[in-house]
């Protein structure tokens, strides 16, 4: 079994993990983190991509709302070109005059988060389709921002420093020490793709597995509840907005609805749930999200949709047992030596996207403290790779599409995806399937859902034959993850002797469709339906997707793709066999 | 720029299904690599652009020609034509608009002027040295078939010095600019067959539709001239007298263009589309009513007829074609050429000029495949009339001047009614 040595074991390729692996890299700290799939495949990919201005929190969690404030100040730094600077409005709806918007705006104040009530007028001059018959209206300073971008520039500027990043390696068990079973010297993890046991032996082991951190720390003995509170977002085919609009009232389901890259998200529900992993989207969510997104923008519940998902908050509260919406955004780190006399390991929980890096620079004091380094943090003064194209601008590939003449270039048409920045994505990150280049580039996410580029998607891997040994990561130090966002910094490649890391093309194909489709399943009227029949037509009664070559074959993910999604027969024996 | 509503143009992206029907028809994509095709400059660059935009991200909506092809065969009703122009109003708001363009959109004082003295006009816009200038200062294309103003006077002075039938039907004419003073003949052919249907024809005070305008993307300059026309029209709507329109594009811009590009829609708009119509249609419905006379000379001639894109973008059929196809001893041959190319201003634009002549090549050589002998060609717009006159050198007419000349009123190779020939 292969073996590595480090300092630091960081468990969780979310936003906090990441953020960990990059503020201990940055402190000096040898750092391996292990993510049992793609970077931001959990709670991290499925967020609604609001950058928090506090304001949602001011009267109910003061205090997550004045770390909002203070993050959402750093990030605009730090990770300028993952943010769009839309600005967020409150409203105040015939349905919220009541005493909260004034507390609202003393809170405000109080914490120091700018908020100006504007008039009415000027509101729906900004935003023609927010609800013309709301009372007031203030603004703050609110984002948006692309998760996958951030995660994956932070991951980079931690390989910069140092760090391993290892994906598809899953945490089979935490190691305790040869004689003493209260103490955790690593973990043995899963290499996912080559099927083979990796052995880490860490001095600290930090647990951000987000949603999953239980699961993680019962391997090692420890009890963590923590409180998986599902969220559900509702995707429509475009810009209908381009502030963030939230309900001026006290968070509830369905008040904020975001403008991020070329969709509008209404965001969210939240239901206590008992499985982070298998979410199923009910109706009644998605009736509640279309009838609250009304009160913001009246007609939203009649506008195309193109996709329905659902993420799990890992809300922490010790002995907490109440509703998961009312549980705290806050994030604590728990440091079982002393809560559990389990030493060499820490779990972080909580909190929520726009503090990521906060949590990061807490844990990582912590180990510091346990470790008995003094290694003051950066994290704050740091720009990530990329910074230096400035905040992201919704033209922006259009505009390089069309003066760099890549129109005919284009593989995913509706989200402005070159075949340059598929082939750069899937030469530079492991890819084991195309939801993986989903996250690089946003291959697949625009109005037809995949309808047309997965078969060019497949057929380009083919062709490329990429290499995906998770060794063979490109020097971090030569290639910028931002770039893949961008059409014009995308240079043809030459086609090296490269091989596809797991199944063929024809199970790429397969994967994605099926995944595409679970998160269709729950929109499926209107004129996606019509969409659908179209892209039905294209897989199954051109290309016969449903029967072609390797029918029986399976990527580590195909079983979670093709939960809660239609199951066809020969699913349901790979799964079994 | 604009406001932003549910019924605006731009919200119809959603209905795109991504199947690129439009792009395999779009006959500019086809000859240019200029335009990327409708579906990526429409619905799909849609997507990109946001109301508040600093700069607008992309400019090759500008090779758009406005013909239309891609709303005609968009199985899912997407208003892609529509779609760009209100991208290449945003542009225009931007940054300005070109001079050249400034100046195509104001055809109609063009035409004023030049009426007041047509001859010294013609000699000073359309001589070699003046065209090469043109071409190389204002980048108006020196070989794109700009009319000449006629000699004879314009239409409406032609019209107000006449004897006029009294009679109880009565129809309202709407000529449009270049019949006023580049093709007065075609008014009064319409007014002649009009009459001779026994209608009184009166003339309300009009403006240039603003088509020009829209298709340059002067929208609040163009938005003036709607409402104007909006308002010198309606006492004749309201009265419930059909408007009837030599123009087919112009009257397309009345009945729905206008209100749709600028987010109009509302009672007046709808009143004004309701009470529109294509002169050959208006014909056509008085011939199934059967009070459409048949005492038809007979015209032993092939005749090519061009469908405008603009007269396909109403949705009626080719009611042309089917009046004309009455005349006894007359061949008429119904072309399938997607668009003659010249669209509005597009094929004068000296960038353009080439893109414009290739797309109508398909348009030429229909005409000429109909036979040496073919003398007159036919289409419902001026502007594939002219194009068609420049491209296969054939006589440009407008089915209505055909009809005149069959009903015997009109000669149909001096332009001129019988009766007013001495």
């Amino acid at each position: 079994m292969p073996k590595i040595e480090t300092d630091l074991l960081v468990i969780g390729g979310g936003a906090t993990g990441v953020g960990v692996a990059w503020d201990a890299a940055l402190r000096g700290f040898r750092t391996v983190l292990v993510e049992k799939r793609d970077l931001t495949h959990g709670t991290t990919g499925r967020y609604h991509g609001l950058l928090h201005s506090g304001g949602r929190y001011v009267v109910k969690d003061p205090h997550s709302a004045e770390e909002c404030i203070r993050e959402n100040r750093i990030l605009r730094k730090t990770h300028a070109h993952c943010i769009e600077d839309t600005g967020g409005f409150f409203v105040v709806t015939p349905e919220d005059v009541n005493a909260y918007p004034d507390q609202f705006q003393a809170a405000c104040k109080n914490l120091g988060i700018p908020c100006e009530e504007i008039s009415l007028r000027a509101a729906l001059q900004r935003e023609p389709l927010m609800n013309p018959r709301a009372a007031r209206v203030f603004v703050v300073p609110d984002g948006a921002a692309d998760s996958f971008q951030a995660t994956h520039s932070t991951a980079q500027a931690a390989q910069i420093a140092g760090a391993q990043i290892l994906n598809y390696h899953e945490v089979v068990a935490l190691i305790p020490a040869e004689g003493d079973p209260a103490r955790v010297v690593g973990a043995r993890v899963r290499d996912v793709a080559r099927g083979e046991d990796v052995e880490i032996r860490a001095a600290l082991t930090i647990n951000a597995a987000g949603a999953w951190a239980g699961v993680i720390a019962r391997t090692a003995g420890v009890t963590v509840n923590v409180i998986p509170g599902k969220g559900t977002m509702l995707a429509a085919n475009h810009r209908l907005i381009n502030t963030v609009l939230n309900r001026c009232k006290m968070p509830d389901d369905g008040d904020i609805i975001v403008p991020i890259h070329t969709v509008t998200v209404i965001g969210t529900t939240d239901e206590k749930v008992q499985d982070p992993e298998h979410l199923t989207i009910e109706p009644w969510e998605v009736e509640l999200l279309l009838r609250e997104g009304d009160k913001l923008i009246p007609g939203i519940s009649q506008a195309r949709f193109v996709r329905a998902w659902a993420g799990v908050r890992p809300l922490y509260q010790e002995h907490y047992a109440g509703a998961s919406r009312d549980a705290t955004r806050d994030f604590v780190v728990l440091d079982h030596a002393a809560r559990d006399g389990v030493a060499g390991l820490l779990t972080i929980i909580g909190g929520k996207w726009t503090t990521f890096r906060l949590m990061a620079e807490k844990t990582v004091d912590k180990a510091c403290e346990q470790l008995g380094a003094r290694k003051p943090c950066s994290t704050a003064e740091t720009p990530v790779p990329g910074v230096e194209h400035g905040h992201y601008w919704l033209g922006h590939r259009l505009r390089e599409v069309e003066q760099n003449h890549l129109q005919s270039e284009l593989v995913c048409e509706c989200e402005l995806v070159t075949r340059a920045m598929l082939e750069n994505a899937a030469r530079n990150n492991p890819t084991l399937t195309l939801d993986d280049l989903r996250r690089d580039v946003r291959l697949g996410m625009g109005p037809c859902q995949g309808g047309f580029c997965t078969y060019r998607a497949a057929g380009i891997l083919h062709e490329l034959q990429v290499q995906n040994s998770q060794s063979k990561i490109q020097d971090p130090n030569t290639w910028h993850v931002a770039d893949l966002q961008s059409p014009a910094r995308n240079a043809k490649l030459e086609i090296g002797n490269w091989k596809l890391g797991v199944g063929t093309p024809n199970l790429l194909l397969r994967d994605f469709l099926q995944e595409r489709w679970k998160g269709l399943l729950p929109i499926l009227w209107g004129r996606q339906l019509k969409q659908e029949r179209l892209d039905e037509l294209i897989y199954l009664a051109l290309m016969n997707a449903d029967h072609l070559p390797d029918e029986d074959a399976v990527s580590p993910m195909s079983d979670f793709y093709s939960r809660r999604g239609i199951s066809t027969t020969a699913d349901t024996e790979a799964r079994d066999a | 720029m604009h406001t932003t509503s549910w019924h605006s143009v731009s919200m119809t992206l959603d209905e795109c299904i991504k199947c690129n029907i439009c792009t395999s028809y779009c006959p500019v994509a086809a000859v240019t690599d200029k335009f990327p095709g409708p579906k990526y400059a429409g619905p799909q660059a849609q997507r990109f652009r946001e109301s508040g935009q600093i700069t607008s991200p992309d400019v090759w909506v500008d090779y758009c020609s406005a013909c239309r092809v891609c709303n005609e065969v968009c199985p899912s009703g997407v208003k892609i034509a529509e779609i760009n122009a209100r991208a290449k109003a945003q542009i225009v708001h931007e940054r300005g608009i070109p001079l050249r363009n400034w100046f195509f959109g104001r055809n109609e004082i063009l035409g004023r002027i030049g009426n007041l003295a047509p001859q010294i006009a013609n000699l000073g816009f359309h001589n070699p040295v003046s065209r090469l200038m043109a071409e190389k200062i204002l980048g108006v294309a020196r070989h794109a078939p700009i009319p000449h103003w006629s000699t004879e006077g314009n239409f409406r002075a032609w019209f107000a010095r006449r004897e006029k039938l009294r009679a109880e039907k009565k129809v309202a004419y709407f000529h449009g600019c270049s019949t006023n003073y580049y093709e007065p003949a075609v008014g009064k052919a319409a007014v002649a067959v009009l009459e001779h249907l026994g209608y009184e024809v009166v003339l309300p005070p009009q403006n240039c539709c603003a088509l020009p305008m829209l298709n340059n993307g002067e929208f609040p300059a163009a938005e003036k001239l709607f409402r104007s026309n909006l308002k010198k029209l309606a006492p004749y709507v309201d009265r419930g007298l059909p408007i009837v329109g030599t123009s087919t594009s112009c009257v397309l811009v009345l009945r729905e263009e206008a209100t749709e590009m600028l987010d109009l829609e509302n009672a007046q708009t709808q009143a004004l589309k309701a009470g529109m119509w294509d002169i050959s249609e208006w014909l056509r419905e008085r011939l199934e009513q059967g009070e459409l006379p048949t005492d038809f000379r007979e015209l032993q001639m092939v005749v090519p007829y061009h469908v405008s894109c603009q007269a396909r973008a109403h949705r009626m059929g080719r009611p042309g074609l089917d009046v004309l196809m009455l005349i006894p001893g007359l061949d008429v041959r119904e072309g399938n050429a997607k668009c003659c190319g010249l669209a509005g201003t597009y094929g004068y634009k000296a960038e353009k000029y080439d893109i414009a002549m290739q797309v109508g090549e398909d348009a030429f050589r229909f005409v000429r495949a109909q036979g040496e002998g073919v003398r007159y060609v036919t289409a419902d717009s001026e502007i594939c009339r002219w194009q068609l006159e420049h491209g296969t050198q054939k006589l440009g007419r407008h089915p209505v001047e055909i009809l005149a000349a069959a009903y015997g009123l009109y000669d149909l190779d001096r332009r001129q009614l019988l009766a007013e020939m001495k």
